[in-house]
């Protein structure tokens, strides 16, 4: 029997429409570029999901560690100053 | 269905055994992020039996989804008609976009798609019974798409909360696509019982023959799967196999009457408790389809082995030109 051997992962990023940004949606496989493109097209827009795709190798993405997420990202949590609903300005005042 | 848990007692007993008992370092904070609702995604730590459940669930999905194609795709050239062939077209693309979203999905827990094709092609890994059972007339297409693809809409809507984030998500593009499989087959059979007297006794005999499996599809009764307690509490699964099977018979059974099929004489309605009985499903049958019984199932996994046969000097052919083309460019770097 035969058995198959996987080309390249590529990360697909699939754009709705035009003044939105691109959104990670899955992956495919692929021998090159193009080809994950193509793919892409064929598995993520069957019904007009996309106006525009980007495919990445999986391989080249750097990620954060999910284990250092309250480091990195812990930091935000008590810095409750940087939103607006922080202050309380008086009705008086009017909208702003 | 897609999901159950298609191994035998035997195959059960050993995997309990390599299962390690102790708990893990971390598994209560994972088990709190489950109760919370969170989703777990790729990278997060999980344990390892999580994993491995994952991993036979979604590939097994992933499998019955891409077997799914075969008998449809047998009715391709025999369509009745040109819109219903490109609607069969458009479904069976369709089935393969549903087994690719859940490969990638199954892929990010660590194994590889040519690791859980080789095991779907050397018959280590299961796929859903119900492909295994003979297509025998245009109705059966029809059928197929109201009543499986149905069932599968019902067990895969509680899917798109699963715990683990990329089949959950998988799970919401699926289900959104699925409704149009259910339409258009429920559409043809109507079409057809606007017909002839043999056309309805077509779509009759094809309800009479897919109606007790696609039940099965929700796997066994609940008395007799002792592994539904761990997926419950992992959020892998909600709803027990008889909730979502009597879901399905009180969606169905309407739909039934509506086309004017005869029903099987174990239906009839419950006033107490407000529900569709059905009798008793041959679990005999069920068990002896999961080990290969079935009609189809040696032809199924033959068409396969030929595709991936068939398909080698296409995938080659596109290496060597990849290749050629990566080469290219390094040289006029």
């Amino acid at each position: 029997m035969s058995k198959t051997t996987d080309w390249d992962l590529y990360e697909v990023f699939v754009r709705s429409k035009r003044g939105l940004s691109h959104k990670h949606v899955g992956s495919v496989h692929a021998a090159d570029g193009r080809m994950a493109i193509e793919n892409a097209r064929d598995l993520y827009t069957r019904r007009s999901e996309g106006e525009s795709v980007w495919v990445i190798p999986a391989k080249q993405i750097i990620a954060s560690d999910p284990a250092e997420g309250d480091a990195l990202f812990g930091p935000a949590a008590d810095k409750v100053y940087r939103h607006p609903t922080f202050y309380d300005i008086p009705d008086e005042v009017g909208k702003m | 269905m897609y999901t159950t848990d298609l191994r035998t007692a035997e195959e059960k007993a050993k995997d309990a055994k390599l299962k390690v008992p102790t708990k893990e370092e971390g598994e209560e904070a994972f088990q709190a992020r489950i109760d919370a609702d969170e989703y777990i995604e790729p990278k997060d730590y999980m344990p390892d039996a999580y994993r491995k459940t994952l991993v036979r669930q979604m590939s097994q999905h992933a499998h019955s989804e891409i077997v799914g194609m075969l008998p449809e795709g047998g009715w391709v050239t025999r369509a009745p008609s040109l819109k219903r062939k490109i609607i069969l077209t458009a479904k069976v693309q369709d089935e393969a976009g549903h087994g690719l979203y859940l490969y990638s999905a199954a892929e990010t827990l660590g194994t590889s798609r040519e690791e859980m094709l080789n095991q779907l092609h050397s018959g280590k890994a299961k796929y859903s019974t119900i492909f295994n059972y003979p297509t025998t007339s245009w109705a059966d297409v029809c059928t197929i798409g109201w009543l499986v693809d149905g069932a599968a809409i019902t067990n895969q809507i509680p899917l798109c909360r699963c715990s683990y984030g990329p089949y959950a998500r998988a799970m919401i593009k699926v289900c959104k696509e699925e409704s149009f499989h259910q339409r258009q087959g429920y559409d043809g059979l109507l079409e057809m019982m606007k017909g002839t007297d043999a056309q309805k006794r077509m779509v009759q005999d094809s309800f009479d023959r897919w109606f007790w499996p696609s039940l099965m599809m929700f796997g066994p009764p609940d008395s007799d799967s002792a592994h539904s307690s761990q997926n419950m509490a992992w959020k892998i699964k909600r709803f027990s196999n008889d909730e979502l099977r009597q879901r399905f018979v009180d969606a169905t059974i309407p739909q039934a009457e509506f086309l004017g099929i005869k029903l099987p004489e174990q239906v009839k309605w419950n006033e107490e408790t407000k529900h569709y009985a059905f009798g008793e499903l041959d679990w005999d049958e069920f068990w002896a389809v999961v080990k290969g019984d079935g009609a189809c199932a040696s032809n199924r996994m033959d068409a396969r082995r030929k595709a991936i046969a068939d398909g080698k000097w296409v995938r080659e052919a596109a290496t060597a030109y990849a290749e050629k083309q990566r080469a290219a460019v390094r040289a006029a770097e």
